[in-house]
């Protein structure tokens, strides 16, 4: 780094100065002040706040300017040198992948693996197959869907409540809820759909809220907000996955000439959303090598180039829409039978946005930045549980980031799905 | 008939600060194009900031309610617009011409920042205020059912109504407002045209953001309890209520937010409080439908 040049300076503290400023006037009432919860009590003062926020935002401005002077103006920050690891790692893509595949699956088998591990590795995968679902609308095809929860929220209750009053085991559900939810996405997404991008985005927003109001009031079809309870739990093939099992069912633990363990039925649990999660891994890899993968793209770059090469972008649209909100509906099944009980605070907007963070911090269209995401963003806050208070402000603050610095995503170098020969271009950009 | 006006009445004060919220989403969509998903956010801060400037003067000893309220109205427009100013020079500026989809999940990401920012300096718990304009009059009596104007709700529709009519003097008349249509036509050619086009834009934000304060001090009168989350669902109605109108159009947004208003006040007195909402997104819902360029909104022309 040069020395930081003399004529710099002044330009650069006068900014500095002004971003102080601003800092003060925006740290001023929010953080010099707090209202107390009750109204005995008096109005808390806190000076300090203020004049560290002040002085924080001096000396970080200063620091920035700093460090840009030093800088020759056309490297654009770090960008390109994860690109270049990303790049050389490329070619191992496949093999990296199929060494994760294989880890996880013997994952649970490990004699490390005890309970904790292996349920937090069943959260982390339900949020990895809620994010490749995801990708599939806002990765490929290009559409914001911020109510991706509402199709999870629909998934699960239709199991619980085929298990409820008709009895229907989680095999026979789980087509069903998948096929519910994909009903509620073409329904949602026909008259949507055709207007534009961001409309689309406050709509599936306001559906989410939708769906949300409804399961906690019709209460006596969904349980209201207490939800529902003792959800029944998935079979092998029969087999039940109990202590006792009742007259004329038959334990896992009884066929296989095992002493009961609960862990079972959490190995079992995780195998089911690593099978799910894979499929949904290898549906969006294969469909994005058939027409209408392609026409997922073609259309999320360029519209109107798309339609004029006689694409109907409504009936694209609709698919992705349809077979993101299915898989949603998958895992919605799967989360309802693995928790056991389901109420509507599972279900809020929070959680699609965390799944949308998932998406775009991973580098949208990118599976493995899905992985990526997933582990960071849902081992983190598990891990650090002292930390939790500032877990969504950071999240915030990180989507905005990611979002300046690389709007694309972290992972976003992608090969492109199709080259010419001998043009080799850059894709993703 | 009493009944039914003194719905027409709640929700034309409700409707009016739709509208107040939802013109700071229509101009930023007009002139950039992007949905500002943190301006309900803007809206909650200004509520937070309204309430403690009430607290610190009624601290002070400041008794004269018109004083206090002209205080209270400065300072929360003042601050909350510095907070519309640094939401965009820090998460939309720099992905100005970037894809489609970056300002709008950087603008998720600011609300989602700006939520717990609140939450994390001022508590989780709702705060409340003691009824701070009380008072009103008697509009018709019948059948023993008195339909009342509280002081506050005329408040709310007066100031509307002004800053209704100063809005539309100032995007048809100033030279801001003339820079403001010129970017909104055609960003390139305005800046040739030595429009200074971000200043322009900071300047539309920082208006949107001003009189999202006004909404969030009057709104804050007349609940008396607020939280960190209050801004996600007023927001999302105001936006609705913008779409209704017409996006980009300021007459819309306003007429959008009174339909929005009234369709909620009339379901919650007529049929059941806790779908209010339900409805007004299924009207948003049926206008995309039929009519996706909204009620006063020119159709929109593709450009390749």
């Amino acid at each position: 780094m040069s020395a930081f040049p003399r004529a710099k300076m002044l330009p650069a503290l006068k900014e500095s100065a002004m971003a102080a400023g601003i800092a003060l006037l925006l740290a001023l009432p929010l953080g010099g002040v707090q209202l107390p919860a009750g109204s005995t009590q008096a109005l808390h003062f806190r000076p300090w706040w203020v004049v560290i926020a002040v002085v924080g935002v001096f000396c970080g401005r200063f620091a920035l300017a700093w460090l840009g002077a030093g800088r020759k103006p056309a490297a654009n920050g770090a960008a390109p040198i994860l690109d270049r690891i990303i790049a050389a790692a490329s070619p191992w893509r496949r093999p990296l992948f199929l060494g994760f595949v294989i880890v996880l699956a013997v994952l649970p088998l490990m004699p490390f693996a005890d309970r904790r591990m292996v349920d937090l590795a069943t959260l982390v995968l339900i949020y990895v197959m809620l994010g490749w679902g995801l990708n599939i609308v806002v990765g490929l095809a290009g559409l914001l869907d911020l109510g991706y929860v509402a199709f999870y929220a629909v998934g699960a209750y239709s199991y619980t409540l085929l298990a409820m009053h008709f009895g229907l085991g989680f095999w026979t559900s789980l087509p069903l809820a998948g096929a519910f939810a994909a009903l509620f996405g073409v329904l949602l997404g026909f008259p949507v759909l055709r207007l534009r991008g961001d409309y689309l985005a406050i709509v599936t927003l306001g559906f989410g809220e939708m769906i949300r109001i409804v399961l906690i009031n019709w209460n006596s079809f969904t349980g209201g907000s207490e939800g529902i309870s003792s959800i029944p739990s998935p079979t092998l093939f029969g087999l039940v996955f109990s202590a006792n099992p009742a007259a004329g069912e038959v334990a896992f633990h009884q066929a296989v000439g095992l002493p009961y363990a609960g862990v079972h039925k959490l190995i079992f649990l995780y195998y089911i959303i690593l099978a799910l999660a894979l499929a949904t891994h290898l549906i969006s890899m294969r469909l994005r090598r058939l027409p209408v993968g392609r026409a997922w793209e073609a259309l999320r770059e360029d519209e109107i180039a798309s339609r004029a090469l006689g694409l109907n972008p409504v009936m694209v649209k609709l698919s992705a829409f349809g077979l993101g909100a299915m898989l949603a509906g998958f895992a919605g099944a799967f989360f309802a039978t693995r928790q056991g009980f389901i109420n509507p605070s599972s279900f809020t907007f929070i959680e699609s946005a965390i799944i949308l963070a998932i998406v775009v911090l991973g580098g949208m269209g990118s599976q493995i930045g899905v992985i990526c995401a997933a582990i960071v963003l849902i081992l983190l806050p598990e891990m650090a549980r002292d930390f939790a208070e500032f877990r969504m402000l950071l999240f915030g603050g990180a989507m905005v980031a990611i979002m300046v610095w690389r709007p694309r995503g972290l992972l976003a170098h992608r090969e492109p799905s199709i080259t010419l020969a001998e043009r080799e271009k850059e894709g993703g950009g | 008939m009493a009944y039914f006006l003194q719905q027409l009445i709640n929700g034309l004060t409700l409707g009016a600060l739709y509208g107040l919220i939802a013109i700071g989403y229509t101009m930023v969509y007009g002139i950039i194009g992007m949905i500002n998903f943190a301006h309900g956010e803007i809206y909650m801060i200004s509520a937070f900031i309204a309430m403690i400037a009430f607290a610190i003067l009624g601290v002070l000893g400041v008794a004269s309610v018109p004083l206090a309220l002209l205080v209270v109205l400065l300072l929360a427009v003042i601050l909350t617009a510095a907070y519309g100013w640094t939401v965009e020079r820090i998460a939309y500026r720099p992905l100005r011409g970037s894809f489609r989809l970056a300002p709008l999940i950087s603008a998720i990401g600011m609300s989602i920042f700006l939520q717990n920012y609140v939450q994390l300096l001022q508590g989780a718990r709702a705060k409340a205020m003691t009824p701070f304009i009380s008072g009103g009059f008697v509009v018709i009596e019948e059948g023993g059912f008195a339909v009342t104007v509280s002081y506050l709700q005329l408040l709310i529709m007066v100031l509307t109504l002004v800053l209704m009519a100063g809005f539309t003097q100032m995007i048809g008349r100033t030279p801001l407002g003339r820079a403001q249509r010129a970017c909104e036509q055609d960003r390139k050619m305005a800046a040739l045209c030595g429009i200074d086009v971000d200043r322009t834009i900071s300047l539309t934000f920082v208006l949107g953001a001003g009189l999202a304060a006004v909404a969030g001090v009057l709104s804050t009168l007349y609940y008396g309890v607020i939280d960190f989350f209050i801004g996600f669902l007023v927001g999302l109605k105001a936006f609705t209520a913008a779409v209704l109108g017409g996006i980009g159009s300021l007459p819309g947004a306003m007429l959008g937010g009174v339909l929005i208003g009234l369709v909620e006040a009339f379901w919650a007195a007529y049929f059941s409080a806790e779908y209010k909402d339900v409805a007004a997104f299924s009207i948003l819902v049926l206008v995309l439908i039929f009519r996706p360029s909204g009620l006063l909104g020119r159709p929109e022309v593709e450009k390749v």
